[in-house]
């Protein structure tokens, strides 16, 4: 039988999941990171992008997005303390689309520092939404 | 009839007021139950991060962050207090302040000053009066509190922390047990306290992704805020809560003095019958 590690997604308004799990995927600033059980001590910036894990006991990937955030490893847990969390499937393309268009048109309009800042937050969220819509329409149908 | 007509307005003034109390303990009813749901959904983040944070001053971090950095000279003392904005609420604030107050007399015995940092009007006015240095404030954040009414409040207090302006930061809020129980709670946020973790007692430390100082700055930065933050979503559970038993009384004890003078003005009215009655009868008599 496989080792399992326990992971717990929570943003700030909810807990997302709580469970044994096989293997988790997370997008960190530095880069990709796959984390299995046993997996050394580890503190990372989350960077806007998707969070993918394997419960115990199942094949399939369960999708996340998450809108950045803190990632903390331990030999046996995992917690993903996470700013916003919205399941993949829930993502709605348009408004990602929507969102996208609205930051990019605040960025070119106001030169202001912080609108600036906001703005292309904002446009980093909406381009990782869209990233990862497409990586799951490829898997679909792959 | 003079003694019966005062009584009458009396008892009417009386259902008046009890008509308010009770509209108050049903509105508070109400938006408790919207409140605790709140309280129980913020839960979970606040849990883990502690947790983490937990993990966190068990490691032996090559970079010292200075949250975690215990100062043995304690010279100025914060406490981030949490009150309500509205009163009618029972001893919720009081309670809260009497913790408050005796661990203030404490560090001020150990030569210490003390800074404040206020959330909601109660305890704004009452620390005024106290005469204490209020460092920051917050008030009418309304029954939905959000993140970003109290971080830049906090914010003032983790400034004076790691420019040196205070060296321990506490925060003193209202625990939610029940309906009818709230506790006042005194715990110790800055520097960060260790957790007794016999699995964690070797020597490990985190790898640390893109830096130490950049990840534990935002990890630490943000326990606080969600640390303030659940204090304050659940202090608006507890004065909901409390209010709603304080106006559930004043509505009670206003019923009980409803019947006392009813009876009463049954006897005078009574009385007076009797006396005409009597009055009558004698006069009937003497003709």
């Amino acid at each position: 039988m496989a080792m399992t590690m326990h992971l717990d997604i929570v943003s700030a308004e909810e807990s997302i999941f709580s469970g044994p799990i096989n293997e988790v995927y997370a997008s960190s600033v530095a880069g990709e990171l796959g984390i299995f059980p046993r997996h050394t001590q580890l503190l990372s910036q989350l960077a806007p992008g998707e969070v993918r894990f394997k419960p115990e006991g199942k094949q399939e990937l369960e999708h996340y997005y998450v809108g950045g955030g803190i990632i903390e490893v331990q030999p046996h847990i995992v917690t993903v303390l996470a700013d916003t969390v919205i399941r993949a499937k829930d993502l709605d393309e348009a408004k990602a689309l929507e969102a996208k268009q609205r930051a990019e048109e605040a960025m070119r309009e106001r030169r202001e520092e912080e609108d600036f800042a906001r703005a292309q937050a904002e446009l980093i969220q909406a381009e990782a939404q869209l990233r990862l819509i497409k990586n799951l329409r490829r898997e679909i149908k792959g | 009839m003079a003694a019966a007509k005062e009584i009458r307005t009396k008892i009417k003034s009386i259902k008046n007021t009890q008509k308010i109390t009770k509209a108050m303990e049903m509105v508070a009813a109400s938006k408790m139950r919207k409140a605790q749901e709140r309280m129980e959904s913020t839960r979970p983040y606040a849990e883990k991060i502690k947790k983490v944070i937990g993990h966190l001053s068990m490691a032996h971090p090559e970079y010292h962050h200075p949250y975690l950095e215990i100062r043995e000279q304690v010279r100025r003392v914060g406490f981030i207090v949490i009150s309500t904005d509205r009163g009618l609420c029972g001893g919720l604030n009081i309670n809260l302040f009497k913790k408050a107050i005796s661990s203030i007399r404490d560090w001020q015995n150990h030569g210490a000053e003390i800074d404040l940092c206020i959330v909601g009007s109660k305890a704004s006015a009452f620390f005024r009066r106290f005469g204490a240095n209020i460092a920051a404030q917050a008030t009418q954040l309304g029954d939905r509190p959000h993140l970003s009414d109290i971080i830049g409040t906090v914010g003032v207090m983790l400034q004076n922390y790691e420019a040196g302006k205070i060296d321990r930061l506490y925060l003193v809020e209202n625990q939610f047990v029940n309906t009818m129980v709230q506790r006042p709670k005194l715990t110790q946020l800055l520097p960060v306290e260790k957790i007794k973790d016999e699995s964690l007692k070797h020597h490990w430390d985190y790898i640390y992704e893109p830096e130490a100082k950049v990840v534990l700055d935002e990890l630490l930065k943000r326990y606080v805020e969600s640390q303030v933050y659940q204090a304050v979503v659940e202090n608006v559970a507890c004065e909901m809560a409390s209010r709603m038993v304080a106006m559930k009384s004043a509505s009670d004890n206003a019923g009980s003095l409803i019947n006392d003078l009813q009876l009463a003005y049954n006897k005078a009215r009574q009385a007076a019958i009797t006396q005409e009655i009597s009055e009558i009868v004698s006069g009937a008599a003497a003709v």
